[in-house]
């Protein structure tokens, strides 16, 4: 692994303060699913991917990053800024007027780093395969990763996704699903249960492997595994188990943190269960 | 009245298949996707040609739209084929996140649009799509009038950079525009000069247009004809420019009068120039099974319909 796991830990430690500072200066934003994914976006984009900084929307020989569930998008934006993306003094502005951090990632306010507006569930992973199918297209050997909320799975677009890739063979994606088990009105077993997801997955013909989302060792191996697993005829999934809210102790094992800010109380109690480790914007 | 005459009958969507061939020929960054309707689109042509460069999607065509959304980045040109109705309708999120919200430079290119799908009905025959897509912020919105204009509007919107909806029909017409035109993008098209009447027609209304125009100069009216092939963007400066010179309008499209060409001229009007404007466009309904003329004829878009509009319409002025 090229980046030390400690490391990673420690930048994944800033980010989650990050979104919590965001999401509390607006009063708006998703800070559950932010919170979960976090160690999973800092691996990626400090490890994993092989990307530049300097942004070109058509990202030629990089590999390319798209966010489906657009909703967590201050763990995007953190991400983004602390890789080098953008200023990190522009997180402040985070759904405010004018701000090209918009409430759900967009192209539009021309933000280096995003590549397709998402927040309307389940389009991602089409897009992703896109842009895997021009990568092939232009011989570009580079991978295309995606990411999807499990609760997002309920969308039926996903499934006329997940039926194209294996057939067309598309095997420089990586999808990898946040199976946080929380939705807006409650856990997926109550709102509409996913079922056995490895099965459907595999019936549908990925590559389907599991990670413990929040523990950063097991994210780099299961993106290293994934990896090693491109190139051989068949897309692939990560089911990623996470705990929606990882990291501030009460705002987990809920979905109640999906979609709502901490008051000036709440953050206090939160960052101080957080190290500052990079220095607040 | 100029003389317009053909010699074959043709159908649009025919041109779109032939031009996007030579869409491919001239740039082997097009690419198309179909979502199980090659043959009815006549993208059979373009995937022998190109095979690598041709998706078959199935039958998904919300995932059609999101891969040709994809495709861009890396600087593919996807065309996108299918019936109009699941062009548009079914896919509308789709189109407006991941491809106009995201400047993503689809074009998305829709058969069988409007009434003269025919026997199929009204689940298929869409008459709502113009308005839906030109309400995108950033959408070009392209309805021609025959082969050889479909045909040059495909090759000049590969050729264009942003979103573009290409609409087109199953029905074979005349052929009467030049073949090997260039088309341009947002600019009417002067069918016929005249100083009683403006008529502003779209699709496969322009050619009953013509027929109209032939009629009413018997009857002694001298019709403006002027083909709106680009309903967005709209070319403003030739739309007042003749009403300011007939004072009144006829707007004929194949769609739903609510939101289509006929309201756009009308918007430009009110703001500029009001002037007395009838519509022949299908009256705020879906359509139903039967031959494309029939249709035509029930729901009001025949040759008829236009010259009745415009003796209404010349009424109206008068009374001014």
């Amino acid at each position: 692994m090229a980046t030390d796991t400690h490391r990673l830990t420690q930048i994944a430690s800033q980010v989650r303060r990050d979104i919590l500072r965001m999401v509390h200066a607006c009063q708006s934003g998703h800070p559950g699913g932010s919170l979960g994914c976090a160690d999973f976006l800092v691996a990626l984009y400090f490890d994993t991917l092989n990307h530049h900084t300097n942004f070109s929307m058509d990202g030629k020989n990089e590999d390319l990053f798209f966010l489906s569930n657009g909703h967590i998008s201050p763990v995007f934006y953190s991400v983004l800024a602390r890789s080098g993306y953008f200023d990190i003094k522009e997180l402040a502005t985070f759904r405010k007027l004018n701000t090209r951090l918009q409430g759900h990632p967009t192209t539009h306010e021309h933000l280096p780093g995003v590549r397709v507006a998402s927040g309307s569930l389940g389009q991602g992973l089409s897009v992703a395969i896109g842009a895997a199918l021009t990568k092939k297209l232009n011989k570009d050997t580079s991978l295309v990763y995606s990411l999807h909320g499990d609760g997002e799975l309920q969308e039926g677009q996903i499934w006329e996704a997940a039926m194209y890739a294996p057939y067309h063979k598309v095997d420089n994606l990586i999808a990898t699903v946040d199976v946080n088990g929380q939705q807006i009105d409650g856990s997926t077993e109550q709102v509409l249960s996913l079922g056995n997801l490895r099965a459907k997955w595999e019936a549908f013909g990925w590559e389907v492997l599991s990670i413990d989302g929040n523990n950063m060792a097991d994210v780099q191996r299961g993106l290293a595994e994934a990896k090693s697993k491109t190139g051989k005829g068949k897309p692939v999934l990560i089911l990623m188990k996470t705990e929606m809210g990882n990291g501030v102790d009460f705002m987990m094992y809920s979905h109640k943190w999906h979609g709502i800010a901490p008051n000036d109380e709440q953050l206090a109690a939160a960052l101080g269960q957080l190290e500052e480790t990079l220095g607040d914007y | 009245m100029k003389k317009y005459t053909y010699t074959e009958k043709k159908d649009t969507r025919s041109g779109f298949g032939a031009g996007l061939v030579e869409a491919g020929k001239q740039n082997e960054n097009v690419v198309a996707l179909c979502a199980d309707l090659t043959g009815s689109l006549k993208m059979d042509a373009f995937q022998k040609e190109f095979p690598e460069r041709f998706f078959q999607v199935g039958i998904a065509e919300a995932n059609m739209i999101g891969i040709a959304a994809g495709l861009t980045i890396g600087g593919k040109i996807p065309f996108t084929g299918t019936f109009a109705n699941f062009s548009t309708g079914r896919v509308y999120d789709q189109i407006r996140q991941s491809v106009a919200y995201s400047d993503k430079n689809v074009k998305i290119c829709a058969s069988h649009a409007g009434l003269t799908l025919g026997e199929d009905g009204a689940t298929h025959q869409i008459l709502e799509d113009i308005g839906l897509i030109k309400m995108l912020p950033g959408m070009t919105v392209i309805n021609p009038c025959d082969y050889n204009q479909t045909k040059a509007a495909t090759i000049a919107i590969a050729k264009h950079e942003g979103p573009v909806y290409l609409r087109f029909g199953r029905p074979s017409v005349p052929v009467f525009t030049d073949a090997d035109q260039e088309f341009e993008i947002g600019k009417a098209w002067m069918v016929n000069e005249g100083k009683d009447v403006s008529i502003f027609a779209t699709g496969h209304l322009v050619w009953k247009a013509i027929e109209a125009g032939e009629k009413l100069a018997e009857m002694g009216i001298d019709a403006e004809i002027i083909n709106i092939h680009t309903i967005k963007p709209l070319d403003v400066q030739a739309i007042l420019q003749s009403v300011a010179k007939t004072g009144c309008v006829v707007s004929a499209e194949e769609h739903n009068r609510l939101g289509g060409l006929g309201d756009s001229i009308a918007q430009v009007l009110a703001q500029n120039l009001p002037s007395p404007q009838e519509y022949v466009a299908v009256n705020d309904s879906f359509g139903e099974s039967g031959t494309p003329d029939q249709l035509m004829e029930k729901y009001g878009l025949s040759t008829e319909a236009i010259v009745t509009a415009v003796q209404k319409v010349l009424a109206r002025k008068t009374a001014k």
